[in-house]
């Protein structure tokens, strides 16, 4: 039951539970729920049409946007790139002047039906280039020298908004959470296998101290921390399992881990969950030595998937509903180094993929490579402008509560 | 209380906190009877300064051949992930057995403070017992070696900081993260600062610091308003001159022994302390635990303890031995703490940030995997999902014991508890945090101490300290 990461040492007898549970009186209504955790089951399934998702993927190490989208109309990026460039043959061409990373083949049906958006340049003032700064700065949506301890999404989970109230709000398929998804009293969850979870919150000695305390009243302090996060756990895992469960996700998809993650994610969206934020990751990004295989094997690791999901939605109906949006924490050096490779670098694209998009396809300007900031691309969008028009226009909430400084957006969606 | 029990509750906060816990055979220890006496104890156990050396080979020095071939490649890689396991596992042992509770819970300290990732763990270790014989000796000191060992050296790129081009990194993190802390200095300090250590490497060859003069700036700088041909050792003074960083220090302390959230009062009285004494941190700390405010009542059994407080406690009250060390560090990343690996330059957040949804329940399910294979005996009233769940979890013991191999003592444990004492009281001294009645009433109801002490670790008031 109880599994360690990494580890697959303790043997999960799911299939007996499962068995167990269909013969008991669990089903008959035996167990007995605490009060407090009633409401969060009171939702039905039938009362959520139209319910907006917003799918965050994160691509850890710093992404190189130039041998993603490919600009092989400007001389330079050939140029500057003797050994790494991909041939001008085996691009998939989007425009004249920007084309598809060839392992990204499975995204060119997307593309191609309108589902796909390409924002160019993205990034902020005085960039840093340490994987540390630069992705605390993408998720806790900051200024360049400003240090903030919570991220944008857990923000918009403080800012208690109608949609946002519950601890499933926003829910990260991993083991822990990141601090995108951390704000000072809300807090995300990290679900990574539902039925885990779920198992891991079974424990009788636990459910009784979970019940101990329903009526208590709960301190500020930390010892009433972790019983108020105890009781959301329970509550959030017990929701999770019960909604998801009843969903089996029939859409084919890659086998990989993080196509699992999506493939888990569709799950959550189709089962009705009433979730509205979910964060993936996927690293092996940092891409310092022999850059085209391992970029390579990581696009087609994410194309394959994305494109799978997107499908899965677009058949089952909920991609006029979700939103899509992929980004990294820096690109990369326009040139390339000695060991057929890039180092850190600044601006970098953002793909974004959804059923309504406002304006698909290349949504701006391919970067510039001749003005460049001492070898490395200028930004052209703020990567807040991008979360902005999220907060705005999808997860209807006022922008500039949750980062801090009003931001126009832009016409995405 | 029955007799024997009676430790006053200052002396298991006091243990709690500058130790990793009283054990039941501290009970004894006629020291324990009084704060001052209790004090003077812990810093007689770490008098001694005893470095680790379980690293003996510096795998960067050996000769290797021009082109390696690739399984040469990963054979070298293969011994420096043994290396890197058995120093984490060794220092994760030695914090489980050593009577110098003090200095190890300093060097931790000190661990995150001057927090390194390197894949060297020859410099790793080194760094380590730098930290570990100034723990509780002179700030200044243990400044000056830490910034010229190899390992901080080569993670903050200073062996790149060079004349005509420098590297700002080490300058930049020296005053935010070692000493002033952030918006205390400018852009152009950062720069001035950088200059004055170009030059400060390390031979390759031999792994020793180095300082080069071809490559180090020797020109004047202007830094916090003082100008002078400046080296990094000029730098270093300055920065420790500025009362700031004893404060910078002296908060990060406070938040470490006394309370999430600082009190100014109190920090302010212990960097008057700390900089009258020149830094000197045995001084600091006396004051500190003789301090009123230190047994506050808000202060006691309100700090989430960190995954490597959690599992070296725990070791050292049931006297756990691991058959198989290498699962010290498949719970350290499940729990989100590996040593020597922190997750970039500053460290790790601490505080609530080892707490969310997942690693909570793994925190609280962990004790009981170490030491009765994850069974936590219930007492309450159980349901047949509830025994389902418990039969279930039974017969997973047998896999749990093959895989984890712990062995705690339990009689070592059980025969240092006086006779007639209760569950409860038994609980009253294993946690730090107040407890409710529900909680006395459950452990109370528990057949024997074994069941009991099951339940007791399983709480989330043993995650407190």
């Amino acid at each position: 039951m109880y599994q360690l990461r990494n580890t697959s040492y303790v043997k999960e007898e799911v299939m007996e539970r499962r068995d167990f549970l269909k013969s008991t009186a669990l089903i008959s209504g035996a167990y007995m729920m605490p009060a407090f955790l009633k409401p969060f089951e009171a939702m039905a399934k039938g009362e959520l049409t139209g319910y907006k998702n917003l799918v965050i993927i994160q691509l850890s190490g710093g992404n190189d946007g130039l041998n993603t989208i490919i600009p092989y109309g400007n001389d330079i990026y050939y140029q500057k790139r003797k050994t790494i460039a991909i041939n001008k043959p085996e691009i998939i061409t989007l425009s004249d002047m920007q084309g598809l990373n060839p392992n990204l083949s499975a995204l060119k049906e997307i593309y191609d039906q309108g589902w796909m958006s390409i924002i160019n340049s993205v990034g902020y003032p005085n960039p840093d280039r340490s994987h540390f700064r630069s992705m605390d700065i993408w998720q806790t949506a900051s200024d360049s020298n400003q240090f903030l301890t919570t991220g944008w999404i857990g923000r918009y989970l403080d800012s208690n908004c109608q949609s946002c109230k519950n601890p499933y709000t926003a829910i990260e398929v991993d083991d822990t959470l990141s601090l995108a998804m951390k704000g000072t009293n809300m807090k995300g969850i990290a679900v990574q296998d539902p039925n885990k979870l779920y198992q891991a919150t079974r424990e009788p000695f636990f459910k009784d101290l979970v019940s101990e305390h329903d009526n208590a009243h709960l301190n500020e302090d930390n010892l009433g921390y972790l019983y108020k996060t105890m009781i959301e756990t329970y509550s959030s895992a017990d929701y999770i399992q019960k909604t998801s469960k009843v969903y089996n996700v029939t859409a084919p998809y890659p086998t990989t881990g993080f196509a699992n993650q999506l493939k888990n994610v569709s799950k959550f969206i189709n089962s009705g969950l009433q979730t509205r934020v979910y964060y993936v990751s996927l690293s092996g990004f940092d891409t310092h030595v022999g850059q085209q295989n391992q970029q390579g094997r990581q696009l087609k690791i994410y194309g394959d998937a994305v494109a799978a999901f997107v499908k899965d939605l677009k058949q089952t109906g909920k991609l006029d509903d979700t939103l899509i949006m992929t980004f990294s924490e820096f690109g990369r050096r326009v040139e390339q180094n000695a060991s057929n490779g890039t180092d850190h670098g600044t601006a970098n694209n953002v793909l974004i993929f959804g059923g309504k998009l406002k304006k698909s396809g290349i949504f701006n300007e391919a970067p510039d490579l001749t003005q460049l900031d001492n070898g490395d691309l200028k930004y052209k969008v703020d990567f807040r402008d991008v979360y902005a028009t999220l907060l705005d226009k999808w997860l209807d909430v006022n922008n500039s509560q949750i980062l801090n400084k009003n931001f126009t957006g832009l016409g995405l969606v | 209380m029955s007799e024997q029990m009676n430790i006053p509750t200052q002396v298991k906060h006091l243990y709690a906190r500058a130790g990793f816990g009283l054990r039941l055979e501290d009970l004894r220890d006629p020291a324990n009877t009084s704060i001052k006496r209790a004090v003077k104890k812990l810093f007689e156990n770490s008098a001694n300064f005893e470095p680790i050396n379980i690293v003996d080979e510096n795998l960067d020095l050996r000769r290797k051949p021009a082109m390696q071939s690739s399984d040469e490649k990963r054979a070298l890689q293969e011994e420096r992930n043994r290396q890197e396991r058995l120093l984490n596992q060794g220092w994760v042992q030695y914090l489980s057995e050593t009577s110098a509770q003090l200095r190890e819970k300093m060097t931790l300290f000190w661990h995150n403070h001057f927090a390194c990732n390197i894949g060297n763990p020859q410099y790793a270790q080194e760094l380590n017992n730098i930290e570990r014989a100034n723990a509780l000796g002179n700030f200044k000191t243990m400044l000056l070696q830490v910034s010229q060992s190899p390992a901080m050296l080569q993670f903050l790129n200073n062996q790149q900081n060079q004349k005509d081009h420098p590297n700002e990194n080490f300058a930049r993190e020296l005053m935010e993260l070692f000493t002033l802390g952030r918006g205390n200095y400018t852009e152009q300090d950062i720069k001035e600062s950088a200059r004055a250590f170009t030059g400060w490497a390390f031979n390759g060859n031999t792994g020793t610091f180095r300082f080069n003069p071809r490559t180090h700036d020797d020109g004047p700088k202007t830094f916090f308003g003082q100008t002078g041909n400046f080296k990094g050792e000029d730098i270093l003074d300055i920065l420790t001159a500025n009362k700031q960083t004893a404060v910078f220090i002296c908060t990060k302390l406070y938040r470490y022994f006394v309370n999430d959230v600082p009190d100014a009062n109190n920090i302010k009285q212990m960097a008057d302390v700390f900089y009258k004494a020149n830094y000197e941190i045995e001084p600091l700390l006396e004051f500190m635990f003789l301090a009123d405010w230190f047994y506050a009542d808000k202060n006691v059994g309100n700090l989430v303890k960190s995954p490597i407080e959690l599992l070296a406690g725990l070791n050292r009250q049931f006297y756990v031995v691991y058959d198989n060390p290498a699962v010290l560090m498949q719970f350290q990343r499940t729990l989100g703490q590996v040593l020597f690996k922190p997750p970039n330059v500053a460290g790790w957040p601490g505080g609530r940030n080892w707490i969310d949804s997942s690693t909570l329940m793994y925190r609280m399910k962990i004790p009981s995997t170490i030491l009765n294979a994850g069974v936590i005996d219930f007492t309450g009233k159980a349901t047949p999902e509830d025994e389902a769940y418990i039969a279930s979890q039974r017969k997973q013991q047998l896999n749990i014991i093959k895989r984890v191999q712990t062995q705690p003592d339990w009689t070592r444990f059980l025969k240092n508890i006086p006779a007639n004492t209760s569950p409860a009281q038994v609980a009253a001294f294993i946690l730090e945090p107040k407890l409710s009645k529900g909680i006395i009433d459950d452990i109370n109801k528990s057949a024997d101490i074994k069941t009991a002490v099951m339940q007791i670790v399983s709480t989330p008031e043993y995650q407190l300290c």
